[in-house]
Formats: C-alpha cells, structure tokens, sequence
C-alpha cells in the first residue's frame, strides 16, 4: 500500500495511508500517514462506530489540507479496550513452536506439491 | 467507577480517589514500546515455520510529495483498498491476485478478507466502513466537507513481490484515477 501511494504522490496526486501498522508503513516512508493503534483489521475505525470512523476519516482529510512536508504521521486518540491483541498476535513461544514447525513443514509440501502439478501442465 | 462521571457529586475524598485513577490510567510507566513491530513479529513467526530467509521490506531514504491543488470541498476523493472483492466458491479454492476498479455507490456490504494479513482473533470485518469508508466519504460529501467521492474505488492486491506492486498495479491505479478525475487518495491499508 505504501508503494502505491508514493507512486501516485509522485505523479502529482496527494495521498493519506490510513493503517495500523506504523513500522511497516514508516519504515517504507510515505508522505501521510494516519495511524491508529488498534490491533490489524480496522484501520478506519471500530466495527459500527460511526462516530469513531467519521473522526479518523476526518483526521484524514485534515491531513491532506494541512501536510507542508512528507513523513508525517499523525496518531488518532483511540485505544482498544484491551492490550492482549499486543502479545498474542503471531505469538511465537513454547506452547506453539513445534506446531508452528510442522505447519511450515505441510504449507512448503503443499507449495511443492503446486509447483510440481503446474510443471505437469506447463 | 466511569471516568467522566460528574465529580461535582461526589465526596471530596471520592473525588481525590477518582483523580488518582484518572492519573494511573493516563499515564504508565514501561521498560519496552508498546507499539507492535509487525516487522518484527512476521519475521519470528515465518522463522518459527521454519522459512530460513526472512521477508525484506521496502525502504527508501526519499519520500514524494505532492500538495493539495485545490481546496478539499472541490476535491473528488477516491479510495483504495487491499480487500478483495470475491469470495472464493470453496474454502479450499485459492483466488488468483486481483487488481480492480469497482462502482462505489451503493457500497458493497460485504468485501471479502481472509486471505489477508490481519487480527482475525481481536477483530472482524464485517462492516466494510472500518476499513473502506465509503459511507462515511458519502456524508463528508454531502456536508460539502470533500468535493465528491469517486463513482469507483480501486483494489490493489497485498503482493510479496514489490516490482509487480510498482511496475504494475500502481500504475494502474493511477490511470483509473485519472479516468475518475480524482484529485486526491485514501488508501486504507488492513
């Protein structure tokens, strides 16, 4: 997402991201960016909190009138009701590691498995 | 006890009590950020999968920057979402990647998502506003706040490949917003 908004910015067209995933989209570099920090999925607010969406759809739209330079990232007000979302998300630890494992094992057997089949037709 | 509750009712010490919890809630002390590194934390995961080279992610030391042109409440705003918009017809039928335009109006009730990136534990999407607004770009234009919204909004596939994202689908992209004669962007990444 943050490529296709440099290149439209570098075409003339000025753009906001509206994400959660600060690193990623800093790391990249992009000229807005509003950031609201929730768990992945709903970067534009709440499900059916349409106060809460108007108000970063609004942040939004400030930024675009109001940027003078590119990397600014602004952060909305809101929090999530609970921080678990923070730990539990891709958790990596001693009750998953083995599963983890095995599945990475059965997805690359499922991929080789594809590639062969398409070989075949190819 | 709410915070926000009128402390004009209360005691002098409840309200001392309260004032304290407010100040705890607002402020805490941490020896770690609290802001999840999703680079990071992919790249633990995939390891744990046993994937040995980890995702390298874009970076560059140059950012664009293009000014508003006009004054918003002239501007035609349009969106881009990674959603897709077909549901597969089977749980074990995989969707080719799809760059689209799409009529915006009506908005579609579902999009489709689970073959994305994103907390499906903590959160869901079934209301397509949480994560393209078409409905609340709608009200801003009919308050007169944006100019208009885009008839089409515009679905850039999530890509493991960052040349095919940049020498195909944002040129693309930015065609059919020239076609649409949009001024400015929203992309709302899930």
């Amino acid at each position: 997402m943050s490529l296709t908004a440099r290149h439209l910015e570098e075409n003339g067209l000025p753009t906001v991201i509206m994400g959660s995933a600060k690193d990623i989209v800093e790391e990249c570099g992009v000229p807005r960016f509003v950031f609201t920090d929730f768990p992945l999925g709903n970067p534009c607010g709440k499900p059916w909190d349409r106060e809460m969406q108007r108000a970063i759809v609004e942040t939004a739209l400030t930024l675009l009138e109001r940027a003078w330079m590119p990397r600014i990232t602004v952060q909305t007000p809101f929090i999530w009701e609970n921080d678990d979302w923070r730990t539990e998300f891709m958790k990596v630890d001693e009750t998953n590691r083995e599963a983890l494992a095995r599945e990475g094992e059965r997805r690359r057997q499922l991929q080789a498995l594809g590639k062969q089949q398409k070989e075949g037709r190819d | 006890m709410k915070i926000g509750a009128d402390p004009g009712r209360l005691s002098h010490r409840k309200r001392r009590r309260q004032s304290h919890k407010e100040v705890t809630i607002m402020f805490q002390r941490q020896a770690y950020r609290s802001f999840v590194s999703y680079m990071d934390r992919s790249r633990e995961y995939y390891a744990a999968q046993g994937y040995t080279q980890p995702y390298t992610w874009p970076r560059f030391r140059e950012v664009p920057f293009t000014p508003l042109s006009k004054a918003l409440s002239a501007c035609r705003v349009g969106l881009v979402t990674t959603a897709g918009r077909k549901e597969p017809e089977t749980s074990d039928q995989v969707l080719p990647r799809e760059l689209y335009a799409m009529e915006a109006y009506p908005p579609p009730k579902r999009m489709y998502t689970d073959h994305l990136f994103w907390d499906k534990k903590a959160t869901h999407t079934e209301d397509v506003d949480s994560f393209l607004p078409l409905n609340r770009l709608a009200e801003f234009a009919r308050e007169g706040r944006i100019g208009s919204v885009s008839p089409r909004f515009y679905g850039v596939p999530t890509d493991y490949s960052q040349n095919r994202t940049m020498k195909q689908d944002a040129p693309k992209i930015l065609e059919w917003c020239r076609e649409d004669g949009v001024d400015a962007v929203l992309l709302t990444a899930l």
